[in-house]
């Protein structure tokens, strides 16, 4: 059965707590969760004051600040800072998205942050990613074709047919979407997941690419799309706005027509 | 231990080059049961009385008879497959899907061919006594 409840030796106990430097007068709490798998001992929500004056806006600023002075073991994953690596994804004040493009005076009360939900958990707020990116991989995410290129140039693209791929092809793949879907957490072994089948979507309405029947083909099967119940926590979660729901719903309607 | 990649790994046994038909008879059993259930209720409604005896013989006329065995292909069959979605969502230990699976697809067959027997022996007034 889908498990509704945590393993005992995964359930989130009080942690330490870190209190703001004397004098501080903008104290912001920031409540973490914290996991190694290493010590044996079970995860636990770790608070740290911290003082706003001198941290900037993002809710990665604070982590950073966190992480170089007041507790180095603090581990999570950040790249670019600007929201086009993906890295930074995580589950803040309840909902999936970018520490980097997330600022900490949108959130009322106490900051909690925990890894991105239903994931296995490597350390703190680092995620195993390895299935996430294996369905991406599954997908062929790449330009098939029968039609040789072009020798002496690239292969043309309208405007019109690039626009179709503008949206889509902006995922980075930050993982914000798939973790958020229950679908996902229930069968993430079978179902795609919106992130993989947005990206899916991205080649089939890709003009250049002449494997739109192989594609669908793959699709085809009660897992690997058929676990979307149109829920649409993808796209409320996406941090870069794209609409992993209605690609999907799209695609659905590709598999349909041709058989009608 | 097992040295299979993840991508091996979600693969799996591939495709099941199916589930389309089963989404498209979801959405068609569903718009169907719309002018079938509005019928139906209205159609209660608008009897004199719920007596045995009157809705018997309202059951017995032709036409109803013949929308209640569409309405109650139709409900069961959009039942079917929503409890079907329902089992392969979340239950998760192969043999016990496979056996609630098999047990909801006889019930509901079951129930079908039960009630279809029970408006035809309405129908042709053939009530054992």
């Amino acid at each position: 059965m889908a498990e509704f409840q945590l393993p005992p030796d995964s359930r989130v106990k009080k942690g330490k707590s870190f209190k703001a430097p004397v004098g501080a007068t903008n104290v912001r709490r920031f409540m973490i969760y914290r996991y190694d798998p290493d010590s044996g001992n079970n995860p636990r929500l770790d608070t740290y004051e911290v003082d706003m004056d001198s941290c900037g806006p993002m809710v990665l600023d604070a982590l950073i600040k966190i992480k170089n002075e007041v507790d180095p073991t603090l581990t999570f994953r950040r790249s670019c800072r600007e929201g086009i690596c993906g890295s930074c994804a995580m589950n803040i004040a309840g909902g999936n998205t970018l520490a980097c493009t997330h600022a900490t005076h949108d959130i009322k009360g106490n900051v909690k942050i925990y890894p991105l939900p239903h994931m296995p958990v490597v350390k703190d707020l680092v995620p195993d990613l390895t299935n996430f990116y294996a369905q991406y991989a599954s997908i062929k995410p790449w330009l098939q074709t029968r039609t040789p290129a072009p020798p002496d140039q690239e292969r043309l693209q309208s405007k019109e047919d690039q626009e179709k791929i503008n949206s889509p092809s902006a995922c980075i793949l930050c993982a914000c979407c798939s973790t958020s879907c229950p679908s996902y957490w229930w069968n993430s072994d079978r179902y795609l997941g919106p992130a993989a089948l947005l990206a899916s979507y991205r080649w089939l309405v890709d003009t250049r690419d002449e494997a739109t029947g192989e594609r669908l083909d793959d699709l085809e099967d009660p897992f690997r799309i058929y676990r979307c119940h149109t829920i649409m926590n993808c796209t409320n979660a996406c941090p870069k706005d794209l609409n992993p729901a209605k690609a999907i719903a799209e695609t659905k309607q590709m598999l349909a027509a041709r058989r009608l | 231990m097992s040295f299979e990649s993840p991508l091996g790994k979600f693969l799996g046994h591939g495709s099941a080059k199916e589930g389309t038909g089963h989404f498209i008879s979801q959405r068609l059993t569903a718009v169907a049961l719309i002018p079938l259930t509005v019928w139906f209720v209205f159609a209660l409604l608008g009897l004199s009385s719920l007596e045995y005896a009157n809705v018997i013989a309202w059951v017995a006329q032709p036409l109803n008879a013949i929308l209640l065995v569409l309405l109650l292909g139709t409900l069961l069959h959009h039942s079917q497959l929503g409890l079907q979605v329902v089992v392969e969502d979340y239950v998760h230990t192969e043999w016990l899907k496979v056996i609630t699976l098999m047990v909801f697809k006889f019930i509901h067959i079951g129930m079908g061919v039960a009630g279809i027997y029970a408006l035809i022996v309405i129908s042709v007034g053939g009530m054992a006594s």
